[in-house]
């Protein structure tokens, strides 16, 4: 049986990153100190509205990208 | 090198005056410079280099964000997202996966931006990191998924007439034939495809935009464009990396000006031979003999 404090084991941009069970993405972000910045978020490849990293809990193994707009051409 | 009769002009579309904008994926575009927001300096730089193009439409691209230093800088710090229209790219993407994702996720960021530019975006699916051409299977494949998914693509593409006629008929809202390889400055290499592109894609559908992106080199590659009949010009490299960025922004839409003008003016057609400008009577000089 699970112990109360397993974790997950999560990618953000590539990187490992070990998160409590039940951690949303909305909480990844702002412990980046990102969650006033133009962010946007993808979770396993899908875009989550930032109106939805609320409700967005992680799975073991969850693969988030979190991008900004760059200069470009 | 001489070119052959023209067998096909793009028409001027009646009424359009050269103040007329342009209009594409439905927005207007009150100048015919697209510009793009790369390569640059400083950030400072480029806001005063965009300012003096008299665009009101830049590229981005969408990177991931930094997860040490958030407190640097970002773009939006220097670029007034009322004033442009925000057209995100998918610069670096050489499947149409990867391309739709970055283009879902630049529309994510346009939206929380209330940018107009939102639901466009700057499809590119590139080939291979040498030559940046775009693998044109791959864009028709993106072009075809992002248009079910709501976008309005504005496609880079080559100069292939067949690949472009493709990518309309898929639905993309410009067509965005590249002069010569992106960030190259060989300007127009083959005007004899671009005109065949603006034959195809305007065929019976004058109004719809085509826009040369990737390769100019100087103001007279935007000039030559105009003068052709595209809708606009797409550059990043030959403004930023100019020696004297601001001074090209200048000479760029002075350009873009004088090529549409001209374009609208219907410009006299190439001879062989001479015909002279002042009148043959009345001249006190001996005659000349022939011929």
């Amino acid at each position: 049986m699970p112990t109360a404090s397993a974790g997950l084991t999560i990618t953000v941009n590539g990187d490992s990153l070990s998160v409590a069970a039940g951690t949303t993405a909305l909480e990844v972000v702002e412990s980046l100190g990102l969650a006033g910045r133009p962010i946007a978020v993808e979770v396993n490849e899908a875009v989550v509205p930032r109106a939805r990293l609320a409700g967005c809990s992680l799975e073991d193994g969850a693969r988030l990208e979190i991008v900004t707009l760059v200069g470009g051409g | 090198m001489t070119s052959p009769a023209a067998v096909f002009s793009v028409p001027s579309v009646p009424g359009s005056s050269p103040e007329a904008p342009l209009r594409v994926g439905g927005l207007t575009l009150q100048s015919r410079l697209v510009v793009g927001t790369g390569k640059y300096a400083s950030y400072a730089e480029m806001a005063r280099c965009l300012a003096a193009s008299g665009t009101d439409c830049v590229t981005v691209a969408v990177r991931r964000e930094r997860l040490v230093n958030a407190a640097g800088e970002n773009i939006l710090d220097h670029l007034d997202a009322t004033r442009y229209t925000i057209l995100p790219n998918t610069a670096g993407c050489f499947t149409a996966a990867d391309a739709v994702r970055v283009a879902r996720l630049g529309r994510e960021l346009l939206r929380d931006l209330g940018n107009p530019g939102s639901e466009w975006v700057k499809l590119e699916v590139l080939g291979d990191t040498k030559t940046l051409l775009p693998d044109p299977v791959g864009t028709l494949e993106a072009t075809e998924r992002l248009v079910a998914d709501g976008f309005a693509v504005l496609v880079y593409s080559s100069d292939d007439p067949i690949v472009a006629r493709r990518l309309k008929q898929l639905g993309a809202a410009s067509v965005m034939p590249a002069g010569s390889p992106i960030g190259s400055g060989q300007g127009i290499l083959n005007a004899n495809s671009l005109r065949i592109c603006l034959e195809y894609l305007k065929d019976g559908d004058p109004e719809y935009p085509v826009i040369v992106d990737a390769g100019v080199g100087t103001a007279s590659d935007v000039a030559a464009a105009m003068e052709l009949g595209v809708d606009g010009v797409l550059l990043n490299t030959a403004i930023a990396h100019a020696a004297d960025p601001l001074r090209m922004a200048v000479a760029m839409k002075a350009a873009c000006e004088a090529g549409r003008q001209a374009f609208l003016a219907g410009r006299i057609p190439k001879k062989l031979y001479a015909t002279a400008s002042s009148p043959l009577e009345g001249t006190i000089a001996a005659p000349r003999p022939g011929p």
